[in-house]
Parts: C-alpha cells; structure tokens; sequence
C-alpha cells in the first residue's frame, strides 16, 4: 500500500497566459518562453527578480534545457526543473511546483511550456522521438503516433462499438468551444458531416481526429495563498493530484490509462467524487483518448464511453462541459505547451477569466495529462482537480 | 489472395526515373540484434536467460527482472493481429512515395506487442498471423505480418516486393556461364520468371561446349563477351546493359588448391586475385553505380548484387590456401561495396558455400554442394531478402564452429579437420 500523500493546501496557482500560436514560426522556443515569461511579469505584476522558481516543459529547445534558458532569459531560480513529459507536463510542472512552494525551496515559480514550429520540425522531431520510436515505429512509415492511436481507436471501436461519430461528437463540441476563444487556430464550426468526410490519415483517424502542430506557449505561476491573497492575485487552489507512468503494461493493447491506477486517490485527496466536477480539460491528442479519459476518470464505466458522449453535451455550456478552449483539437498543439493548455483555461475558468465560454458557475474543475508515446502507447498520465478560491 | 504481378510496362525513356528515398534507417545498437538475425532469414528476440521473458522493442536490461543477460533467441512469430491500419499520410518520403500502406499491431503468443508492415492476404483483427523478420530497401531489419497459410502469388505482394528481389519480370546479369554453378543459377533464374538473363562468357571465340550450347537455346537468355581480367571488357558491357540490369550475380571464380609451399612462384595466386578479388572490383565500379541510378524504378527496379564467396573466406583452409585468401579479399570488398551500395538501396548478397562437386573439389570427401542446390540457394536468397548466405551443411557447420571460437577453427584446419 503506497502511503498516503499530503495535502496541496496553502498552495495558489494563479495568473494563466497564453503566447498567441500561430501554425509556423521562424523564431526559437527561447522567443516563445520569454514571451510566456515576460506576460506573466506583465500580468502579475511581480518583478523578473523574484521568480525564484521556473520550471520548464519544450520539445523544441535543444540542445537547452532549462538550464539554459536561465541565462538566455536572465533568471536565477533558486529552484529549477525541466519537465520531459509532454502532454502530461502541466499537471507534472504544478504538482512539483506547489511542493516546492510548500516546502519553501522557492516562492513564486514560473511553470512554462514553449515550442516553435518550423516548416520541418515535426517530421525531425519524430525521427528522434525516442529510442523505441526510432527501433520500432519510425521505420514504419507511422509518421509520428498516427498510426499508433489508429490500432487503439480500432481495437477501441472493435471491443467497445464505439463509432466514428461517437468520436466526432468530441470533436464537433470542442470546435464549438474554440469559437470563443480568441487565441484558437481555428475559427470555422466544424459540422458533423465535414468530421465524417475528412480525408483518412491512417484509418479509422481521419483528418479532424489529429491535432495540429503549431508554435505558442502557455504559463501560470506557483505560490503560496497568503501570498497570491497579498498580491491580489486571482488564484485556484490545487485539491488533488496524481501521476502514473508506464501503467498497464501488460495489456497488449492500450484500453486503459494510468489515471485508472490512481483515480479513487485523486477523488478522496479531493474530498469529492466525479459527479462533483464541473468541467473537464482532457488531454485531447486523438479523441479516443478523451472518451477513455470519461471512463478512466471515473465518469463512465469501462466500455460505456461511447454512450456517456451520445448522452451528454460537451460544450462549455453542456452537460458535461470538457476542453472549453477547443482544446488542442481546435487550438493547436502548441508542442509541450498543449500539455499546459488545459492547465491555464482551468485557472480562466475558476477565476472568471473566460469570457464567452464560461462553464456557469464552475467550482472545480479537472484537468488530465497524457504524454510521450515512446512506443506504442503514451506512457505518462496525471490529473489535478483544481477548485475555486472562495 | 494477392493480384499476380503483371509485366511491367515498357519504361518511357523520356520520363524521369524515381530516385531512391530509402525508409528511416537509424537503429540503436541494441536494435541491430534483429538486424543480424534477419540478414540470415530468421526472425529473432531478446530472451531474458534468467526469467526467460521475451521482449520488444529490444533493451539493455530484461524489463521484467532487469536482468542485463539478454540472448537473441529465434521466435515462431505466431500471434494475434490485434489492430491494423492503412496510412493514406506519411512524413517520411519512402512511404509517402508508395502510399497507401498497410500496418498491423500484432500481439505474439511469447509476450510482446509488435508494430509490423502488415502483407496484403492477412485479414481484419482480430486474425492468426506468423511474423517475419524481412531486411527493407535501407538493409535494417522490420517485421512483416504474415498470413498462416499464402496464396500462391503472394510474393508479388507490393510490400513484399520492396522488401525483396525476387527475380521475377527482373533482367539479371550472370558473370560467368561455363561453369556448371553459371548454368544451374540462368536454369534457376529463368524458372523464377527472370525476364533477360544475360550471361557472361569470357572467351566468346572459343566453341561454347555443351551446356553453353543449351542455355542459349532458352528465350530469355543473351550470351554477352564478358572478361572480369579485362577492364575494357566490363566497361564495353556496363556500356550496353548496366542501365538495364536489375540483379548482378558474380559467379566468376578461380579456383586452384595448394597453399603456399607446394606451388612456386604467384602467378596462380595473382590469376585467383585477379578474378575473386580485382574482377569483383571492375565488376563493382562499372555496373555499381548504374544500378544505384535504378534502385527505385518501379515494381521491377534494379534491387540486388550478389557475390558467391566461399566459406573458406571465412577462416583460411590451408589445402585451398591462396584461394581462401582471394575470397577472403573478396568478401571484405563485398563488405565495402554493401556499404557503398546501402544509400541507393540495393542489396548486396553475399554467399558463402562450401565445397562445390566440381573438378576443383575432386579431392574433397562428401558432402559436396550441387551447383543446382546452390543456384537454387541463391534465388531463394533473392525471393527471402536476406543477405548472408550459407548453403549447404558443410557450410553450416563451419559457421557454427567459426562463431563459437574461431580460434579453436583455425587450430583445427590447421590440423587438416575440414
């Protein structure tokens, strides 16, 4: 039996920005930080000098990590990680983060996922992925995790009668949602009919079931309460939060994701249950993930993903209001900073910052992280459930 | 059941001919395991010695018990597709050139889950499959979804056929044809549907002789002047067909026996050399990079060179000494020109057999291997897409007795144990 983890409590999180994405950049991921870096000054309006905590999330920064970008952008931390794990680095950088803030090894830490897009990047950073990637899928023709997520949507639709359509409602929803939101790629609805005529990528993923890659960044700041409250910040406070990595690895096939291992944790750290949640910010790089985000979460049983989407609406101002951005899906994926997108629209929606697409009277929210398919699964999971500051 | 593969057009001279963008051909060190065993034809994992697991993708430590005692095992390669799909989008130009293609998720009955190319016969999940592991066009080792039981035709599959040579529409060049080797391997060649078998003959004043005589009676055949001591002669011959030929088998030997004390002089040591060692030369500098202009011509491009050694390349045979020294040159310039040929594609064969029955082995005791079992080897090669060749059971075990310790194999050929 693991024992049992300590409370977040104490800890804010605060002062959610977002560096414009656009689809191509000729700038570095150094431009993207130090945007997302010198927003998070502007909006808080704390001093560069006393940030003494940054952790930081990039594909795109090598040979830096976040070493570097200390100097590059004049910091001196006397805290600093470098978070390798993707769409799941939003939920890592917080839970570091916050601990550091708890045991007072920093006070106010900048968390930041940044990535530029150049013409060729994606295809580069595929081929260098990771070591299996390289041995085992790469030679394939894959073309990055396409057709990894095509053998599990498949397998998904064959076990648990799962249709297209069934993952078009997720789509359809978030483009509803990326409507009204400013900073989201794309701005056109998404009817269903146009999801279910998309051009085939690698079957059964068609063109609206993949993200977009792009250049952005986005970016929050850790502190404590006291000193989020002295500052007149608007902040969220973190009620719970787990990771999981390499889960399930027997499966042959991927059904399930680690957030399964550690659900009841996350549910009773937060005193609550599913049923409690407002919205969702599921890491959305393929829609079948979302929907076994449903379940795993504890919001539908196993296999019952498919009608908990026939039954609810999933826009912001639905039943079940999930990636109220547009997510990835209809933002882009900003690299390493989708893992944080969910992150930052969680903090808009607790601190009445989301305008248009306010989920009403939201109090918690849940935000999961799924990242690096290093083979053929993703291998990192992670939640938190972040609740309103009263 | 899989379409039998029509012959080709004939190509538009005018039109450009596709160029070679080979698959993605970086590999861990560790992952060359797979490589080694497919250069061969088998299809081998890790197998942990301690908790026997069997494990992919390949590892420096046993992922169950982290044990580093790790032994490439050979695998049946039977399982259950679990999942496939068609990419009709690559990022990577090899594949974006040959779309659509087809991809499985296999899980093996011994543990794994494998991402394999998956053959065209094998049906939607979930369906029985045997995996194989086949060398690409970039020479690295990728597993291949097999059906159980294939149709006659599937080896005109169309990603079978990129990953093989099979001679079938393909024109082939034999480098020497009065041997009784030469003519088994045009035999075997125009069985297996070769379209143009030309056949080099050195000496194409003299009167051809018998068997000569009944390989250019068959249709596909053209008998050309080809002398590999003579560079001119391999220039005049690349000249005419280098931009033709498909598959390159060099068969032209010298071979005399008696080591260094029982023969004066080095004039048939510089006549082996000057065949085995320098022909091959001529040969590669010539037809070489006319097949590498070719590698992706289409279902029937230039694909394949193959060298027949011997295994005596391998360690030294003192009977047959300065012959096992020429192969052995041989066989480290095959090494360079596989190297060379690697970019473009083209696979380079080598074959390593063991006493042939010929006159050369007169003296040698049985088993002797018949020119037709090797030819037939050979072809087999082709069709297989493997790369090192051992034919034969006198072959096998020298391999054998060479891998375990070829120290020990040298002492004893030294002591005339063949």
């Amino acid at each position: 039996m693991a024992s049992k983890r300590s409370s977040y409590e104490g800890v804010a999180v605060a002062v959610p920005v977002t560096v414009p994405y656009v689809r191509y950049s000729t700038r570095g991921a150094h431009w993207f930080l130090g945007q997302a870096v010198e927003a998070l000054v502007q909006a808080s309006g704390i001093a560069k000098d006393q940030i003494d905590g940054l952790c930081v999330s990039s594909f795109s920064l090598a040979p830096d990590t976040a070493v570097g970008v200390t100097q590059h952008l004049g910091l001196s931390p006397r805290w600093l990680d470098h978070i390798p794990t993707g769409g799941a680095s939003g939920v890592m950088a917080l839970r570091r983060a916050a601990r550091a803030v708890q045991a007072g090894d920093a006070d106010i830490v900048a968390c930041v996922g940044a990535d530029t897009n150049h013409v060729d990047s994606f295809r580069q950073t595929l081929g260098s992925f990771s070591h299996f990637a390289r041995d085992a899928t790469y030679p394939y023709g894959s073309g990055g995790p396409n057709s990894i997520f095509a053998f599990i949507t498949a397998n998904y639709m064959r076990t648990y009668g799962a249709t297209r359509e069934d993952f078009g409602r997720i789509a359809v929803s978030q483009r509803d949602n990326a409507l009204k939101n400013s900073n989201a790629l794309f701005k056109k609805p998404l009817p269903l009919a146009e999801y279910m005529a998309a051009k085939p990528i690698s079957d059964p993923i068609h063109l609206f079931d993949c993200v977009m890659p792009c250049a952005g960044a986005e970016a929050f700041l850790v502190m404590s309460e006291a000193r989020a409250r002295d500052l007149g910040l608007a902040h969220v406070l973190i009620r719970a939060g787990i990771e999981r990595h390499n889960a399930f690895a027997d499966d042959p096939v991927m059904v399930r994701g680690g957030w399964r291992v550690d659900r009841d944790d996350l549910y009773a750290q937060a005193g609550v249950g599913p049923a409690d949640i407002d919205f969702v910010q599921t890491y959305d790089d393929y829609p079948v993930i979302v929907m076994m985000q449903f379940e795993d979460l504890g919001f539908c049983a196993k296999g019952e993903g498919p009608a908990f989407v026939r039954e609810h609406t999933l826009t912001f101002d639905g039943s079940f209001p999930n990636n109220t951005s547009g997510g990835q899906l209809s933002s882009g994926q900003a690299g390493a900073a989708a893992g944080f997108l969910g992150m930052t629209e969680a903090i808009r929606q607790l601190t009445d910052q989301a305008g248009a697409r306010a989920v009403p009277s939201a109090k918690l929210g849940l935000v999961a992280g799924f990242g690096m398919v290093t083979y053929d699964r993703c291998l990192c999971t992670g939640a938190v459930i972040l609740g309103r500051s009263e | 059941m899989t379409m039998p593969l029509m012959r080709p057009k004939r190509k538009n001279p005018v039109l450009r001919t596709r160029q070679m963008n080979l698959p993605p051909w970086a590999r861990s060190r560790v992952a060359l395991g797979i490589t080694a065993a497919a250069a061969e034809g088998r299809f081998e994992l890790q197998v942990c010695e301690d908790c026997a697991a069997v494990q992919y993708p390949p590892r420096e430590a046993c992922h169950r018990c982290l044990s580093p005692r790790l032994t490439w095992r050979e695998q049946s390669g039977e399982g259950e597709l679990l999942s496939s799909t068609t990419l009709h989008h690559s990022n990577d130009l090899f594949f974006r050139e040959r779309l659509p293609w087809r991809l499985g998720l296999v899980h093996l009955d011994a543990g794994p889950t494998l991402m394999v190319h998956l053959h065209g016969e094998v049906g939607e999940a979930p369906a029985r499959v045997k995996v194989g592991a086949r060398l690409d066009r970039a020479g690295q080792a990728v597993l291949i979804g097999f059906p159980n039981e294939g149709s006659a035709h599937m080896a005109d599959d169309k990603m079978l056929r990129e990953m093989t040579s099979d001679p079938k529409f393909r024109k082939a060049l034999v480098t020497d044809g009065k041997t009784e080797l030469g003519q088994a391997l045009v035999r075997a060649l125009v069985q297996a549907g070769a379209d143009i078998v030309w056949v080099g003959h050195a000496e194409p004043w003299k009167k051809f002789g018998d068997g000569l005589d009944d390989i250019a009676a068959l249709p596909q055949v053209t008998l050309v002047p080809l002398d590999l001591t003579n560079g001119r002669s391999v220039t005049e011959l690349a000249g005419e067909i280098g931009g033709k030929v498909d598959i390159v088998i060099n068969n032209a030997e010298v071979h005399r026996t008696f080591g260094i004390g029982s023969r004066r002089g080095t004039d048939v040591a510089k006549a082996e050399m000057d065949i085995n060692y320098f022909g091959l030369l001529r040969l590669a500098q010539e037809f070489g990079p006319a097949l590498k202009g070719r590698s992706a011509d289409g279902a029937t491009g230039a694909s394949a060179w193959v060298n027949v050694l011997s295994i005596y390349a391998l360690s030294n045979f003192p009977p047959h000494g300065t012959f096992s020294a020429s192969k052995a040159a041989a066989h480290s310039l095959a090494q360079c020109l596989r190297a060379e040929m690697r970019p473009a594609g083209i696979r380079v064969i080598n074959v390593f057999p063991g006493p042939i029955d010929d006159e050369w082995n007169q003296h040698l005791p049985p088993p002797k291997l018949l020119p037709a079992t090797l030819a037939n080897a050979i072809v087999k090669a082709l069709r297989d897409g493997v790369e090192d060749v051992y034919p034969g059971d006198v072959a096998q075990e020298w391999l054998e007795r060479w891998r375990d310790n070829p120290k020990v194999l040298e002492r004893e050929l030294a002591a005339g144990g063949s």
